[in-house]
């Protein structure tokens, strides 16, 4: 063990600062995706088209304000304005010219119309954007690298990586747990997704909060793409591939499971950079394995609650 | 409309028969069609008890790859067929066992999982399956006959259509027969459905099994005619062409996939000489206009203008 750990303790340190930032992206998008399925009860495909549009929006603005002449930090704030951007235009034309037709309609359905969307919207990207790989990584370069004490050795990793990206999720993570247990949005959020007929019964407004939800949702979608930019090139296919993580996450985690979509994303990240250093044919299937085993032994998922059977 | 089923089969056959007489090219797309329809077939059958998968791209490409795999050693078309049915029905048998305890979005993801590892093992495993490159599949012998390209190519086309045709009448037979209509049971209240003393996990693993059964020759098809196999049979997104497929057709009568198939391989294949960059969201928005104004699918539609009451 010890010799093993000589040999590889810089790997496995590697593997691990990496898993955390990339844990901390996941997260981003899976909450997002957990969100609005909670509340709409939508498994939403397109989710990941707007994790791309995000990146590519976030890439284009901070390349323009560079052909401006503006500082290079100027591109840390634009992330984040072309998440909300994105959230604020797509969000509600999507939930009320699109979804809103089809609430009452079987859950195969919903889930096609989102897939169509995705079609539609993996389109309009390669119109926009092209097919060449966009790479605009100003933000990371800017904040420098950090050497890492580990093992009587040193690992060299950027800043952008260990602090803004695990950093992003915390924050999420915490100021979601606030906002949806004490105050009366986030509370009204959770109960509509706990029993939407006894919510609306209460005089709750249902389409006002799907609405919020779906935005917000499609923001968060938005900020992990826009977050993830700086450290990737941006390529056609993305979306595609952020979804089906996306959704492993949320099975496994349980629905509508904030906390579990956390741990849960902690757990695919660290297991996916662990691949990538020791067994990479491995690294896309370890999610996966992850999930089945996961639901073999919590069949409503990590944190899920079991719903009583209707007779 | 049931009762004039069988007519309308004789017809859509005839017609396809014709098209491929008339032009070469569409012989090529309706034996795709065709193959696309058989393993749609399978997605409808669960459709029936209301759950989606979102991952039987996984038999259609387990059936091209034994396909891929054992023309060397196996060299004869109707052989390859069998064995690719066998196979993808002891696969299906397999996961069945695990997925059919799950429901819903459960059911779909744990699909979509099994799906993608597949998928990711075939395109890493590259000493084997040489990766993203794929592989040829010759011209091959059927049942005993060596033929010329053109004439192979002919017989493909007749075993697709023949095979649609049988596959279609059994399935019809299935689906009045007690087990079959337990599957909608599943759908509207599965616990009454145990209170009975039917089996539901047992009703549905059957269902599975043959789903898998149809996708695997669907796929061995597929192989057949394009000649070429690479893992993208396996992605997540062709699983999702399927259940398209499924409800373009409509979920109705068996007859159903095999419209949806032609119709969506007929758009694509205009749509993607017309506008190369765009097919996709052509096809997105085409099923989108089905959904939200054709909800039926093009079965309904096709009911509503016999003058019938759809089913």
């Amino acid at each position: 063990m010890a010799e093993w750990f000589q040999d590889n303790g810089l790997l496995l340190g590697l593997a691990l600062l990496d898993g955390l930032s990339s844990a901390g992206l996941i997260f981003l998008v899976a909450v997002g995706l957990n969100l609005v399925f909670g509340v709409l009860r939508i498994v939403n495909v397109a989710h990941g088209s707007l994790y791309a549009i995000g990146a590519y929006s976030a890439a284009s603005i901070g390349i323009f304000l560079a052909s401006l002449g503006l500082p290079g930090w100027a591109s840390i704030p634009a992330l984040v304005v072309s998440a909300a951007l994105v959230g604020a235009v797509l969000g509600p034309l999507i939930e009320r010219f699109l979804l809103r037709r089809i609430y009452a309609q079987e859950e195969v359905v919903q889930l096609l119309v989102t897939f169509a969307l995705f079609m539609v919207l993996e389109d309009v990207q390669k119109l926009v954007w092209g097919v060449q790989p966009i790479h605009h990584d100003t933000a990371m370069t800017l904040l420098g690298t950090i050497d890492i004490p580990f093992a009587g050795d040193v690992i060299p990793f950027t800043n952008y990586q260990l602090f803004v990206l695990p950093g992003f999720a915390v924050v999420t993570l915490v100021g979601l747990a606030w906002f949806l247990r004490r105050t009366l949005t986030g509370r009204v959020i959770v109960a509509v997704t706990t029993d939407r007929e006894a919510a609306t019964a209460m005089g709750i407004d249902a389409s006002r909060i799907y609405l919020l939800t779906f935005s917000f949702g499609a923001a968060l979608a938005a900020l992990g793409g826009a977050l993830s930019s700086p450290t990737a090139a941006l390529v056609p296919g993305i979306g595609a591939q952020t979804i089906v993580l996306s959704f492993a996450v949320v099975a496994t985690a349980g629905l509508g499971q904030i906390e579990g979509a956390a741990l849960t994303s902690l757990m695919m990240g660290l297991g996916r950079s662990i691949a990538v250093y020791f067994e990479p044919e491995l690294e896309v299937v370890v999610p996966y394995i992850i999930m089945v085993l996961v639901l073999l032994v919590r069949p409503q998922g990590l944190f899920g609650v079991t719903e009583t059977r209707r007779v | 409309m049931r009762k004039i089923e069988p007519i309308l089969a004789v017809l859509l056959a005839a017609a396809m028969i014709a098209a491929a007489i008339a032009a070469p090219w569409l012989r090529f797309v309706l034996t795709i069609a065709l193959a696309k329809g058989i393993a749609v077939l399978g997605i409808m059958l669960l459709l029936r008890a209301g759950q989606v998968s979102f991952g039987h791209a996984l038999y259609v490409a387990f059936g091209a790859y034994v396909v891929a795999f054992l023309a060397p050693r196996l060299n004869d078309a109707v052989l390859l067929l069998a064995a690719a049915a066998v196979g993808a029905g002891l696969l299906g048998l397999l996961i069945g066992l695990f997925v059919a305890r799950y429901r819903q979005i459960f059911f779909g993801m744990l699909n979509l999982a099994m799906c993608m590892v597949f998928y990711s093992l075939l395109e890493k495993l590259y000493h084997i399956t040489r990766g993203s490159d794929g592989i040829r599949v010759e011209v091959m012998p059927v049942a005993g006959q060596a033929l010329d390209r053109v004439a192979y190519e002919w017989a493909i086309f007749g075993i697709a259509l023949a095979l649609a045709l049988g596959l279609g009448i059994l399935l019809r037979l299935y689906l009045s027969s007690p087990m079959g209509e337990a599957l909608a049971g599943i759908k509207t209240r599965e616990t009454r459905l145990e209170f009975m003393g039917v089996p539901a996990r047992g009703v549905l693993l059957s269902a599975y099994v043959i789903s898998a059964v149809v996708g695997g020759i669907g796929g061995a098809l597929i192989a057949m005619t394009s000649r070429h196999v690479t893992p993208l049979l396996s992605y997540w997104t062709a699983s999702g062409e399927l259940v398209f497929i499924a409800i373009l057709g409509g979920a109705g009568g068996v007859l159903g996939p095999f419209l949806g198939a032609a119709a969506y391989e007929l758009i694509r294949v205009y749509a993607a000489a017309s506008f190369a960059d765009a097919w996709q969201m052509i096809l997105g928005a085409a099923l989108l206009l089905v959904i939200l104004f054709a909800p039926g699918g093009l079965w309904g539609m096709a009911g509503r203008l016999a003058g019938g009451r759809g089913r």
